[in-house]
Formats: structure tokens, C-alpha cells, sequence
């Protein structure tokens, strides 16, 4: 095992069993790790073990491996994949130095590009973890992550959304319906993407399908993405289906993604399935993933460690796949694992730094849960803190609520709201087609038209008048 | 530039209304709901408020005991096949609201007391009970207090039209409880099943979800896996006699094949389905949003949601015509 870390307060040392034990008892509080057993015994200790974490050698994080790397290929992957030449400008730091020199002017964007691949998860889980949420928005503002498929994502300035058109029975005239209100809400440039309330091949290659007609029909310069599992998807493309983006959830240890059905060769062969297809415009990022603290304790695969640096490494497992986009779903876990506003702040905020840092289309699901203790309000602080992060996208339903999955995100106003206060346009490729739709006629400022578009009005037309919503309830 | 509308003329409310609100016909989702320069009009926003308040309130509100035991006594006297014993008053290890939130570990357990009480009661049958029914506030005390005699009742018509007899526990109700919490009193009462309705995670539009959980064999430590699930029982969702229905079903086939869980669905065709503790963040939902890890296709039969509108007739759709 692995040596342990010591401090000394005045007359009293503090040990630290090993890396892992000094990472865990160093994070910000939070439920989970309370429910693990890995939080810091008091709030003292949790100062000192900074203070320890701060003194240990970035070069230390490649010799004492979290997870062994006999055992876990999320470890292989992160030390197979380590490149020495990129780790060297900062190669003799230690952890504090690393937060001084990425606060630093010399950290510049381009420098943060050049040395992305030299760091590890667990230095970009440690550095974090002494840095105050403003440490984590300035540096994440400053790395620079642009992908593309047939929209550009996390280009300065840009805030792209995910429209989310979820149905508790996969209604296809429901999700359509849910769809137009986000169009019309000029929400959808990072994908549309349907989380299917019935999981199987026949049913998302119907919702590909649907979403594939409506992309064409408009020409929306945008992809679609049924969340479904990844064995799934590389079956639709078997079939034949008109698959943009393939979707997998993934977590930082082998056992998480054990549990969840998959392992990174399963990874690549859908990355190349995806890629055969040729379905990108102007550009090749064909994977898409959520992430989540938490994720591994409940899966039971955390190995001990916290779940701020379970979820880091999950970040390995993404960039190795080159996604479109990523992101983490930081509230709907629920209590056990972030508590409260607080705590989901933190969490979102941390997930994106390191995200960043790591070079990963970084994106977030602001949300929450009924058991939670949040609300609106702390979704509209983490929104724009988010935002003035330089965050690539966010969510976008119908009025927060989400009434397959029984959460809350963020809306198709909320990020009207955020693009106007923060001057961030939709991506580029998306601005035009709203402009020339009619939707909004001054996308870069976010100012919708008040006259329902032609293109869309030609649509509503075929329906029959008189129906009125409280045929549907709420179910 | 846009006219400046006249904002002291009567009509003005400051609310540019969305013509597509009528899409609602398909949805019950948050569509069409206008706004006020991009943001929501005030009616919306309150709307939202009070839908989050009452699945705030469903959470926290403790469940009334004793109005329910009261309830529960005078179906007791409607239904000779319920217990004519009293309801037994039972808490899990969780001592509040605020632990039970972040130590689901704890609701899973009954605490001593509650222990020591069940024992004492387990002295007297002389055969085991064929089936215990718990009462678990869970997520939601609103989908108790609404749902649970409801149910109850249509459970013992739909029981009532049985050949077999069944032979009841006393019922138990537990407070701050999770799912597994009701093994612990199946194996204490000496029952061979074990029913617990229980509240579920409140949804913004479904604050009063009732859930139910089958075990074959209750005994502490079992997993998720050995449990059968019926989903969202509400008058909107799952109604009374469906739900009780379907509960029939599985507790006549548990009882015939003598298990419960994944093996009783592939026995019985895919129509009942084993499930998570739905109060809880469980594997599947910890993927996280969302992914479910087997591409398990009756993931929502036994939910009322689903139930009401799987034809979906693909009709020509409105926004590809």
C-alpha cells in the first residue's frame, strides 16, 4: 500500500492513510461522501488535510494510482494515456503551485491547451478541491474546448442548450409538440436529445427517426440523440437508423461501468459505428455522455475514494472518445449525494472546472429533485455561474419540468435569461437558421419575434382547432 | 424598432402568448407558456412555485399516525379479511426527516423498539401469515394519506374474490421508511410475503405517487432484485382497481411459484416487472439520468403512465405535415 500523509497544527499531526484517504478527507463537505464514510471528521481536519494536499507533488499522482492498475482499466487508461511532453512545463509543481499557476496570467488558453493532456484526473480532482468557486469559474472562462458536428459547440461567448423533449410514453405528437415549443424558444443547438420512457431498438430508432424528419424538414443546423443505452444505439446503426450522436452514461471506475453495462471497448466500437456513418456537417464529434457524483457509490464500485475524484476520472473515460458534448447531471441524484443548493453548486462548478481543464466539451444539467433542499433559485445561481464560466450548454424544457424523468432543469426561457445577461449567442451555424426562420430576429442578442414563424405556423395549421389542454393530464 | 403598445390600455398584461399552447392536447408538459420579454409571465412562475411547494410539502409534511390508524380500524370492521388486531406503530432507524434524506441505509432498518414490538407479536400465530401489509410514508406523506386506504380497500375486494384464503398480519405502518424496511417486518411477523405501499419521489406534477413493493420470503439484507414493483397508484395515474388488480396477480403468482422479483416476471410472460426502490436513486436512475442499464422494456408497464396511452397511433405528425 501506499505511503501515508502527515501534517502538523501546532502539537497535534494529522495522518492521512494514503492519496486517496488526504483527496477524500480534503473535499468541500457533501452528503455522499458522509454516507461512504470518507468525509473529513471535522472541519479542522478538512482545512489541514487542504493544506497537506496542497505541499504533494503533482508527479506523486502518477506513481500512487487511486484505483490499481491492475484492476481498474479507467487507472490503465489514465496512465497509458499520460503524455510527458504536455505534463512537463508544469511537471515539478506541486498542488498548491498548480492552482497559483492556473490563476496565473501565464496560464493563458493556449497554454491551457498545451498542457491538457499532461494532466491527470486525479491532479485536476486535487487542484480543485483547494479552490474557492471563483478559482474553479475564472480558470474554466479560460479553457477552450470547441467540437462539431453539424452545429460548433464552446466556441467564446456561445451558449449552446440541449433540447429535452421527454414524454412518459413516448408520445411522438407529445415530444413533437415539446419540440416546437423549443424551436420556438430557439433552444436545440447542442442536440435534441429524447430520453426514452420505453428503452428498446424499436423505440428509440422510432424517436431517431422522428427527430431525423424534423431536422431534415427544417433544416436545423443541430443533431439528435436518443438517450438509450450504448448497446442499443450501435443495434440502430445495425438496423440502419438515422443515428447523429451515441449516448452513453459513464462513470470514473471499471466497476461503475461494469454496472452500467458497458466497457471502453464497447466505447470505441460505437465511436466507430458512429463515425462510418459520415452524418456531420462540419465536423466528427460523434459521442455524447453524462456523468454524475455519486454515481459510483451507488453503483457500490467507489473503492473508497470520494466522489468528486470518481466522477474526475469518469472525464478519462470521455476524452478518450472524442464526444460532442458531455455533461453532468449534478442534481438529480438526489440528497444522499449533494444535500442541498450548496452543495449541487459546488458540485456543478467543480464538475465543469475539471471537465475543462481535462479539454471536455464540458456542459451542465442544472437541476434538482423534490428531496433535495433547492429550489428555482439556486438553479438560477448555478445557471449563471455557470454561464460566466464559459459553460458549453445547458438543458432546455418546457417550463423546468421535466415530466418523464419527475425533475427539475433548466428551461427554454432559462436560457434566454442567461444569454441576455451574459451577451452569450446560440452556436453560430444555429444563429443564422434562427434568424432565417423567423424565430428570433436578433439571435446574438436573444430577441425573439412576437409573430409565430411561417414555416412553423404552416404546420400548426393542419391541426384540428379546439382542442383545449385539459384533455391531457398531468400524468 | 418594435411600437411601443400602449401599456395603460386595459388589455395589456405584459404576456406575449404563445398560439401553440393548444399542442397541449398532446402533452402534459410546460408548453406554450408565453412570456414576458424572455421571461416566464407571473402567472407561470406562481403556477410553478405552488406545483414545487406541494412536492415540497408531500416530502416533509409528517404523515398523521393516528388519523390513518383510525381509518384503517374502521376498514377493519368493513373487511373481516384485513386483522381485526389493532395497527402496529413502527420507525426505522432514521430518527428524523433530515437523517432519513441523507441515510437512505437507515430507513432500510427498523429500529429496536420496533423490533422488540414485532417479537412480541410473533409469539401468538401458531402457522405463518400469508401476507403482511406495510404502510411506509417513504418520499411522500400526501401519497399516504390520499392513496392508502383507497387502495387497501380495492386490495381486499380483489382478494375477496380469491379461492385461497389469505391470512393476514396485523397491519404495520413505518415511519421515516424506505423500501427494504418492510423485509425486516415480513421476517419478524413470521409472513410469507410482504406488501408495502410506500411514498414515492414527488414529482412537480405528481405529488402523491403511491408505490407498491412485493417480497416472497421477507428477510433483511434482500436486494432489489428479489422485489416486484407496481408504479405511480393514483386516481391519475394507476387508479384503485387496477392497481389492486395487478397487486392480485402478482401476490397469487408469488404465492404459486413460492418467489418473488426478476424470476416471477420471466415466469409470467414480461407483464410484471422486478423494479428499484423508486424512493430512492437507484442504479438505473444513478446512470444518471437517465440511461436504464438492460434494455429492459417494460421499465414503466405497471406504471399508470404508461398504461393510459401506449397506442401512440403514428398518425401523420403535426410537425412533419
Amino acid at each position: 500500500m501506499h505511503k501515508a500523509y502527515r501534517y502538523s497544527l501546532g502539537s497535534k499531526t494529522y495522518e492521512f492513510r494514503n492519496l486517496a484517504d488526504l483527496m477524500a478527507r480534503a473535499t468541500p463537505a457533501r452528503s455522499g461522501d458522509r454516507l461512504a464514510g470518507v468525509i473529513a471528521r471535522s472541519a479542522e481536519e478538512r482545512a489541514v488535510a487542504q493544506m497537506a494536499l496542497a505541499e504533494v507533488p503533482l508527479k506523486n499522482f502518477l506513481n500512487e494510482v487511486l484505483i490499481p492498475y491492475e484492476q481498474d482499466e479507467v487507472t490503465r487508461l489514465i496512465i497509458d494515456e499520460h503524455d510527458a511532453l504536455a505534463f512537463a512545463p508544469i511537471s515539478h509543481f506541486t498542488v498548491g503551485d498548480f492552482r497559483n499557476w492556473l490563476l496565473s496570467d501565464l496560464a493563458s488558453s493556449e497554454m491551457l491547451a498545451k498542457i491538457r493532456r499532461g494532466v491527470t484526473p486525479e491532479m485536476a480532482a486535487a487542484v480543485s478541491k483547494i479552490m474557492r468557486n471563483q478559482d474553479l469559474i475564472l480558470v474554466a472562462q479560460k479553457c477552450r474546448v470547441i467540437t462539431a458536428f453539424r452545429s460548433t459547440i464552446g466556441l467564446p461567448k456561445r451558449l449552446a442548450t440541449r433540447l429535452q423533449p421527454n414524454h412518459p410514453t413516448d408520445d411522438m405528437n407529445g415530444i413533437a409538440a415539446s419540440i416546437l415549443d423549443g424551436l420556438l424558444y430557439g433552444s436545440g443547438d447542442a442536440v435534441i436529445g429524447i430520453n426514452p420512457a420505453t428503452d428498446n431498438v424499436a423505440q428509440a430508432t422510432r424517436l431517431m427517426k422522428l427527430m431525423d424528419e424534423v431536422i431534415s424538414k427544417y433544416g436545423i443546423p443541430t443533431q439528435s440523440c436518443v438517450l438509450t443505452h450504448v448497446t442499443n444505439t450501435l443495434e440502430c446503426i445495425e438496423q440502419g437508423a438515422p443515428v447523429d450522436l451515441v449516448f452513453q452514461s459513464i462513470g470514473g471506475t471499471e466497476a461503475t461501468n461494469a454496472s452500467f453495462g458497458f466497457n471502453l471497448a464497447t466505447l470505441a466500437e460505437a465511436e466507430q459505428a458512429a463515425l462510418s456513418l459520415q452524418r456531420g456537417t462540419v465536423g466528427n464529434n460523434v459521442m455524447y455522455f453524462e456523468t454524475g457524483q455519486g454515481s459510483a457509490l451507488s453503483a457500490n464500485a467507489h473503492h473508497g475514494l470520494d466522489q468528486q475524484t470518481c466522477e474526475t476520472r469518469a472525464y478519462a473515460v470521455a476524452r478518450k472518445f472524442n464526444p460532442l458534448l458531455v455533461n453532468t447531471v449534478v442534481g438529480f441524484i438526489g440528497p444522499e449525494y449533494l444535500f442541498d443548493g450548496k452543495e449541487i453548486i459546488r458540485a456543478g462548478l467543480e464538475d465543469h472546472f475539471c471537465a475543462k481543464l481535462l479539454g471536455l466539451p464540458m456542459g451542465c444539467d442544472v437541476c434538482y429533485t423534490n428531496h433535495a433542499e433547492a429550489d428555482q433559485n439556486d438553479m438560477d445561481n448555478l445557471l449563471t455561474l455557470l454561464g460566466t464560466a464559459g459553460c458549453s450548454f445547458v438543458m432546455g424544457i418546457p417550463g423546468s419540468d421535466d415530466i418523464m424523468l419527475n425533475y427539475q432543469t433548466t428551461s427554454f426561457h432559462d436560457a434566454l435569461y442567461a444569454r441576455r445577461v451574459l451577451g452569450l449567442g446560440p452556436s453560430p451555424e444555429f444563429e443564422i437558421w434562427l434568424e432565417k426562420m423567423q424565430i428570433m430576429s436578433n439571435a446574438a442578442g436573444a430577441c425573439l419575434n412576437e409573430a409565430l414563424p411561417p414555416a412553423f405556423a404552416a404546420s400548426l395549421k393542419t391541426l384540428p382547432a379546439g382542442n383545449s389542454e385539459s384533455e391531457v393530464s398531468n400524468g | 424598432m418594435v411600437d411601443q403598445p400602449d401599456i395603460h390600455n386595459d388589455d395589456w398584461n405584459g404576456v406575449i402568448d404563445n398560439p401553440w399552447r393548444r399542442l397541449r392536447q398532446f402533452t402534459a408538459a410546460r408548453i406554450g407558456l408565453g412570456r414576458s420579454g424572455v421571461s416566464l409571465p407571473t402567472k407561470e412562475m406562481l403556477a410553478f412555485q405552488l406545483a414545487h411547494a406541494q412536492a415540497r410539502d408531500a416530502v416533509h409534511t409528517p404523515l398523521d399516525f393516528a388519523a390513518l390508524i383510525q381509518k384503517l380500524e374502521t376498514l377493519a370492521e368493513q373487511y373481516p379479511l384485513l386483522n381485526p388486531e389493532p395497527p402496529l406503530k413502527l420507525h426505522s432507524e432514521a430518527v428524523d426527516r433530515m437523517t432519513y434524506l441523507q441515510r437512505p441505509d437507515l430507513g432500510r432498518r427498523l429500529d429496536e423498539a420496533s423490533r422488540v414490538l414485532l417479537r412480541q407479536e410473533q409469539q401468538t400465530p401458531e402457522q405463518p401469515f400469508d401476507l403482511a401489509l406495510v404502510i411506509a410514508d417513504g418520499l411522500s406523506a400526501t401519497a399516504i394519506a390520499h392513496n392508502a386506504v383507497p387502495f387497501i380497500q380495492a386490495l381486499c375486494e380483489e382478494l375477496a374474490t380469491d379461492k385461497q384464503e389469505w391470512k393476514l398480519a396485523p397491519i404495520t405502518l413505518v415511519e421515516q421508511a424506505r423500501v427494504a424496511v418492510g423485509d425486516d417486518v415480513g421476517e419478524l411477523l413470521n409472513a410469507k410475503t410482504v406488501l408495502i405501499l410506500i411514498g414515492e419521489r414527488p414529482g412537480l406534477s405528481s405529488p402523491d405517487s403511491l408505490g407498491l413493493y412485493l417480497t416472497w420470503a421477507p428477510v433483511r439484507g434482500l436486494t432489489d432484485a428479489r422485489r416486484n414493483c407496481i408504479s405511480n397508484v393514483r386516481p391519475e395515474g394507476l387508479n384503485f382497481s387496477e392497481a389492486a388488480y395487478k397487486a392480485g396477480y402478482l401476490l397469487r403468482e408469488s404465492r404459486r411459484l413460492q418467489l418473488s422479483g426478476v424470476q416471477l416476471k420471466d415466469r409470467s410472460g414480461a407483464l410484471l416487472e422486478s423494479a428499484d426502490d423508486l424512493t430512492e436513486t437507484t442504479e438505473k436512475t444513478a446512470t444518471l439520468e437517465h440511461s436504464s442499464t438492460a434494455a429492459d422494456e417494460t421499465i414503466t408497464t405497471e406504471s399508470g403512465q404508461a398504461a393510459a396511452l401506449h397506442s401512440t397511433a403514428e398518425a401523420k405528425n403535426f410537425l412533419l405535415s
